[in-house]
């Protein structure tokens, strides 16, 4: 089901806990599962859940639960915008409706050629650098205005 | 940078952004040398705590709960393990201190984590950092590793016997996981579901251990704490107010950041060392304290200082110090609309009045601002709110109802003229111009 | 002790106690959803706030701790406004489909709607949809917008049944409560989440809209599927038997019964009931009048008594027949001359007869399982066989008693064993002494004698440490020592350890009534339920017996059947194989149709009557045997009602079985040798455990009720050169049957495991003899 990197990933993150704990690191391992499909179909939260020995549907809540977790497939590019309130003051909700436009798509839509998903997100934590979008949930943009999306849209091959 | 201004800063004071933040560079700041002194010189943990008390150090997660004290709970003579816990789970809209610490001064928090752990017979950390923070994560994660290879964290801590093994767990994107309950829940593995209390944390924790769970910034600031002593540490501040804090501006203002400025400094200076208001527009209303906290009005708050009892007599809180600055162009029944969305978007859906309530104020809210609103729906929404604060397993409930309440009375007027007109008050071609926002044509 | 003043009632409680348990002590009655005494506390419908003296928000009762001089007030404007509050939430996504809802009239939400709802909503915005989902065939989750996400359910799975199938995924108001990737929901005790569910969220898929709780008669009845002896009650319209809910009864199920027995009752409506004595005549099936079939009956016998002796009869009635039905049959067979009378089909080893010194039983009372601080079950199925006894230890495993288990198959018990240890049927008594000398060697004393040769593992050891250690132990016997050929050595055995631990020892019991057969004195003085039929004889009679699926050798039992020149079948159904070896047909009444009395695994007398007249012409086998007496001029049969005969069994009034006791006299320690080839292990699945379950369309879509496969561990099946999946053929004696493999682990090296009880193997031979296995 997982590459041996990717089960060595599950293995740091098991080692992390009390031994008698290894649920613990299920949030760990669905996103470390996640990075290598690309989404989390439902196999590989049934592996993640019997390699920590816990049961599929506990794993399943834990997946459906937190919100980077991606239970349908996404674009190469998942981008993630966050509209809350500190970051529309500074151009959160204008670099959603630019970004939307230029792909041509919707929150929660995908490109037809499978290149793009838009998000739209909650707090990230980094107002004060608004816009602020996240891609693939781990590199995150800041200060995201027309010049740096299309930068970025340009980067994402 | 680390830091776009500050006023007697501590926490984050001769940092040089990306480049200071290794162990090196926090051992040649006087890093870990109290957590040394602590353990060279067998200190009591009484002592340890004794210091923190006198520092008057209030939780920096937005609770303002004196560490000190939380401290104090920890039963001394727990057989087991016994667990500190750090809450970087920042998602509280406005909130982004911690991310800098995290950046900038990670080896604070290990140490600052190490010495609670001492002080309260803990063995193991774990610290909790806000899913869509990678960097952080992955840098802490590196800062741990420094620690532990120069025997700071980890068995037998410079040949003292103390051990204390710490670890960073990372979220994957829910709010509701920096309530404390929740966050233990989490790192079980679990939904972040909050517990009820009691049994409160002290008793039953991680893993049903007694654990206490501080803020990123509260532990940042115990070595520091520990160095000047406590009494100069609250002096920094103003009494019951101790010491320096970093507070997140963000919104309307010209250089939105983070500032380190003594507890009891005017909002006025802090609005200047922001460069003051873009665009040179007028105020018109601010959330000192996180999006939960209830939002004042420009009059009111220009007259406050920068602290826990001040903002509070202001009729807010100053949370967790995020200071949301809007300026005139703001439709505020559209940024109660954006807040309302979020709380139910982070409901985690346990318990009844917040599972239900937080979608049924959004629902109106939103009706409201799609000129659908009703007369009748503003005594709804109070009637609504009023059922919700208060009878809740956590305070989610309770931050989803405040902006709710305090935006329905500080500016009820919008609201109402949005049912009348069914249109916003403020023009819609000026909404959000102040967002700075360079539009081009897509 | 605390002091608490609830609505101005005064009441100690213990420490610990909180508002509700208090509330419930003085019978103040605080409005609930999530809270249930069994489950864990939740505090999510946060319905039960009340308000309590200086606390300035309304805290929820069930969660909230007594400290000493609380003063509560359940009905005061800010309880009751938060009450309101939390209802008028609860309804806003609710449907109001209550018209047309299973759950209309025995619906907390809408019980509790008519006290604190509102009489207008205020919620004008669009209700929130839950698509339905597809559990498997006993529990309907159609309207899952109905769901109020109180968790009990997901509580219930993890907490009781100790499988977490449900789960509530999503978060927000978008919460809903589902299995993984639409799986069925199979645990043996999935049921009781209907019970649990307070709206009509999670519904009886067989009882869906055949009935309003309202137009139903309950009625009072006990469980005749397993020793526990469930109290139920079974809910009747027209005579017609609706549904079977659990009666609560603390010291014997508590609140919950199996899904065997909450959905066999399917069967007794069913046209698969027989309605009509009848005869063959000529070798055509008629049907007849009862008198008719009973002069029958009492000729044939007498005639094979006169012309043969009484030793030419036999009968052979199931465990699950009622005290006065056993007592009955016995009298009746002694009353022509013959001791062959036997309730014990599935057994194979009668060592102990005539050396027991009382009637056998569990050694103690179910409710002080929880008492326990180690336990050793030794050959059983345990979930299977015995769910809810599974479920007592499953809770008290998780707290501080040791629960070993040592058996044949190494079956996830879902309980958190100190020990679980799987061998092959012919290692079984072995390994228990194993744990004799391991506990002879703790105690620094002489093993017994017999034990010289046993090597001492280390998990006997453990387990021996277990029984060692604590104030109340217990060692169980479960059905399959019971049936092991080697039973009376385990009990032997069980005796020794016992002595050697100051553990009790007892047995699980393997029918409703098991301890009623042997209290009733329907034993043999002749043959036994193997005797009987390894001397043919020439007559028989069967009451509740299908010998294809109950008997311990079907093979041995049909081929004496098929020679007998009488062959009597009581039953309440029809069984179309007996068509050809039975000359008479005698319709039964099934437990619901008549009066009796069940003794359960602890020796519990529990008396019941019937809840629905007798189908067709069905009558209750007490009052057939009865006349059956009489017509045969026998003394003694002039009782005018089944209490009559339990009395005359038991004494008046007896609560509990007098001489309940499982010692032995003169059996000595003599352990079998070993078994070359291969072994059968044979479990009774759940649900092809009873005529009843048997014909349960519900229970036989279960997971519990696929046909059975040849389980083999992956090391045997590859000395056998068979791939897992592979057609095969298993044969013990001239019967065999072909079956897929499965490669399972839990199976223990050199065994084949068939089950039993199934159409699919009803031609092969005993239940844990040998057996070969080749390609088909």
């Amino acid at each position: 089901m997982f590459s041996a990197e990717t089960l060595e990933k599950f293995d740091r993150e098991v080692a992390k806990y009390p031994v008698e704990q290894k649920q613990s690191a299920v949030m760990a391992c669905l996103a470390h599962a996640q990075e290598e499909k690309g989404w989390l179909p439902p196999e590989a939260i049934e592996a993640v859940a019997n390699y920590l020995a816990m049961p599929p549907m506990a794993a399943y809540e834990v997946a459906s639960f937190y919100n980077m977790y991606d239970l349908k497939p996404v674009g190469k590019y998942k981008i993630t915008i966050c509209t809350n309130l500190p970051c529309a003051l500074s151009g959160g909700y204008h670099a959603g409706e630019y970004v939307q436009k230029k792909l041509g798509i919707g929150y929660g839509e995908t490109t037809a050629d499978g290149k793009f998903t838009l998000k739209e997100g909650e707090c990230m934590g980094a107002c004060g650098d608004a816009p602020v979008f996240i891609v693939n949930n781990r590199s995150m943009c800041s200060h995201m205005h027309p010049e740096q999306i299309d930068k970025l849209l340009e980067e994402c091959k | 940078m680390a830091m776009l201004g500050s006023i007697n800063g501590v926490l984050m004071e001769g940092l040089d952004g990306d480049n200071t933040w290794h162990l090196k560079d926090y051992v040649a700041r006087g890093g870990y040398q109290q957590l040394k002194r602590i353990l060279d010189n067998n200190i009591s943990q009484e002592e340890v705590i004794g210091e923190v008390k006198k520092s008057v150090l209030r939780g920096r997660g937005g609770a303002g709960f004196p560490t000190g004290l939380k401290w104090s709970f920890m039963p001394r003579s727990f057989p087991g393990d016994k667990y500190v816990v750090c809450n970087t789970d920042e998602g509280e809209p406005g909130t982004f201190k911690d991310r800098d610490i995290m950046r900038y001064n990670p080896h604070a928090v290990i140490e600052g984590m190490a010495i609670a752990a001492y002080a309260m017979g803990a063995t193991r950390g774990y610290n909790y950092v806000h899913g869509e923070v990678w960097m952080e994560y992955k840098r802490f994660e590196e800062a741990l590793d420094e620690a532990r290879a120069a025997g700071f964290i980890g068995q037998n801590i410079l040949g003292s016997g103390f051990n204390f093994e710490l670890f960073a767990h990372h979220g994957y994107g829910a709010y509701i996981c920096g309530e404390e309950t929740a966050l233990l829940e989490s790192i079980e593995g679990k939904k972040g579901q909050p517990r009820f209390k009691p049994p409160f944390p002290a008793s039953f924790g991680l893993y049903g251990k007694p654990t206490t769970i501080n803020n990123t910034e509260t532990f940042a600031s115990i070595p520091f704490i520990l160095k000047m002593g406590g009494e100069e540490f609250l002096n920094l501040g103003k009494p019951n107010n101790g010491g320096t804090k970093l507070f997140s501006v963000s919104g309307h203002v010209n250089r939105p950041g983070n500032y380190e400025i003594p507890l009891g400094t005017p909002f006025a200076t802090l609005l200047e060392m922001c460069g003051g208001m873009r665009g040179g527009r007028k105020l018109k209303a601010v959330i000192p304290g996180g999006s939960s906290a209830p939002v004042m009005r420009a009059e009111v708050i220009m007259d406050c200082t920068m602290d826990y009892d001040s903002i509070s007599k202001g009729g807010s809180m100053l949370g967790s110090g995020a200071v949301i600055v809007m300026d005139e162009t703001v439709c505020m029944v559209k940024a109660l609309e954006r807040l309302s969305f979020f709380y139910y978007e982070e409901s985690c859906g346990q318990c009844t009045p917040c599972r239900e309530g937080t979608a049924w104020m959004y629902k109106v809210v939103h009706r409201i601002e799609n000129g659908q609103g009703k007369p009748e729906d503003i005594d709804l929404l109070n009637s609504v709110l009023g059922n919700i604060a208060g009878r809740t397993i956590c305070a989610l409930g309770d931050a989803a109802a405040f902006p709710v309440q305090s935006f329905l009375k500080q500016f009820g007027s919008e609201f109402e003229y949005h049912i009348e007109h069914k249109t916003c008050l403020v023009p819609k071609d000026v909404q959000w111009a102040g967002s700075g926002f360079h539009r081009v044509q897509a | 002790m605390l002091e608490i003043e609830i609505d101005g009632k005064k009441a100690q409680v213990p420490d610990g106690s909180t508002v509700m348990d208090a509330a419930q002590q003085v019978g103040v009655y605080i409005p609930h959803f999530c809270y249930h005494k069994k489950l864990s506390i939740a505090a999510n419908c946060r319905m039960c706030l009340v308000q309590v003296e200086k606390a300035p928000k309304p805290l929820p009762a069930c969660a909230t701790p007594v400290t000493n001089g609380m003063k509560v007030f359940t009905h005061s404007e800010l309880a009751v406004k938060a009450q309101k509050g939390v209802m008028e939430f609860l309804l806003i996504n609710h449907p109001l489909d209550c018209p047309i809802c299973d759950q209309g009239g025995e619906c907390q939400l809408q019980d509790m709607s008519v006290g604190y709802g509102p009489m207008k909503s205020r919620y004008t915005e669009e209700k929130h949809v839950v698509f339905h989902k597809n559990v498997g065939p006993l529990i309907s989750m159609e309207e899952m917008s109905r769901c109020i996400h109180c968790t009990r359910c997901v509580r219930f799975g993890q907490e009781i049944a100790g499988i977490m199938e449900l789960g509530m995924a999503n978060r927000n108001m978008h919460s809903e409560i589902t299995t993984f990737l639409g799986r069925t929901v199979d645990s043996e005790l999935s049921g009781n989440m209907i019970d649990l569910c307070p709206v009509g969220a999670l519904t009886s898929k067989p009882f869906r809209y055949t009935a309003r709780s309202w137009e139903l008669q309950r009625r009072k009845s006990v469980s005749p599927h397993d020793s526990v002896g469930a109290n139920l009650v079974v809910q009747v319209k027209h005579d017609n038997v609706m549904r079977v809910l659990p009666r609560e009864n603390e010291d014997v199920n508590e609140c919950w019964i199996s899904d065997k027995e909450r959905f066999s009752y399917q069967a007794l409506n069913s046209d698969q009931r027989l309605t009509k004595p009848m005869v063959k005549q000529g070798g055509e099936w008629k049907e007849v009048d009862w008198n008719v079939a009973l002069d029958y009956v009492a000729h044939g016998l007498k005639d094979v008594a006169r012309d043969n002796g009484g030793d030419a009869l036999a009968a052979l009635a199931a465990p699950s027949s009622t005290l006065e039905e056993l007592f009955l049959l016995g009298k009746v067979m002694k009353g022509l001359g013959s001791g062959n009378v036997d309730f014990r089909p599935r057994q194979s080893d009668f060592g102990t007869d005539f050396k027991r010194t009382g009637t056998p039983w569990l050694g103690l009372k179910l409710a002080e399982i929880k008492d326990l601080d180690a336990a050793l079950v030794v050959g059983s199925f345990l979930r299977k066989d015995h769910p809810l006894l599974a479920q007592r230890l499953r809770q008290v495993a998780k707290k501080y008693t040791k629960v070993s288990l040592l058996s044949v198959a190494g079956d996830d018990q879902l309980i958190n064993l100190h020990a679980n240890l799987a061998v092959a049927p012919s290692q079984l008594a072995q390994t228990l002494a194993a744990v004799v000398k391991a506990a002879a060697e703790i105690k620094g004393v002489a093993a017994p004698v017999g034990l010289e040769q046993v090597v001492v593992c280390d998990a006997a050891k453990r387990i021996a440490q277990s029984l060692v250690d604590g104030d109340k132990r217990a060692i169980f016997l479960g059905n399959v020592a019971t049936q092991s050929a080697a039973a009376t050595q385990l009990h032997a055995l069980a005796l020794e350890l016992g002595k050697l631990t100051n553990a009790s020892v007892g047995f699980l019991g393997e029918g409703a009534n098991t301890v009623g057969g042997h209290a009733g004195w329907a034993l043999p003085s002749g043959a036994n339920a193997r005797q009987m039929f390894e001397q043919p004889r020439k007559a028989y009679v069967l009451m509740g017996i299908e010998p294809e699926f109950d008997c311990a050798n079907p093979q041995l039992v049909l081929g004496a059947l098929k020679q007998a020149s009488l062959v009597v079948y009581m039953s309440a159904f029809k069984h179309s194989p007996a068509l050809e070896y039975a000359d008479v047909m005698l319709p039964i009444a099934p437990f619901t149709e008549t009066a009796g009395t069940f003794i359960n695994a602890e020796g519990r007398v529990q008396s019941f009557n019937g809840v629905v007249k007798a189908r067709g012409e069905a009558r209750p086998a007490w009052k057939i045997l009865r006349v059956l007496g009489n017509v045969l001029n026998l003394d003694g049969f002039g009782y005018e009602s089944s209490e009559a005969v339990r009395d005359e069994v038991l004494g008046k009034g007896a609560e509990f079985v007098g001489s309940l006791d499982n010692g032995l006299n003169g059996v000595a320690i003599a352990l079998p040798g070993t078994v070359d080839g291969l072994q059968r292990i044979a479990d009774v699945p759940i649900n092809f455990a009873d005529a009843m379950a048997r014909r349960s369309p519900a229970l036989q879509q279960t997971v519990d009720a696929k046909a059975p496969m040849a389980r083999i561990s992956e090391q045997t099946l590859a000395q056998l050169g068979l791939a897992d999946g592979a057609q095969v053929r298993v044969k013990q004696g001239q019967g065999e049957a072909v079956l897929v493999a499965q490669a399972d682990n839990n199976v223990p090296v050199g065994c084949v495991r068939v089950a039993a009880a199934h159409v699919s193997t009803a031609a092969l031979g005993d239940m844990f003899g040998q057996i070969s296995v080749e390609r088909a």
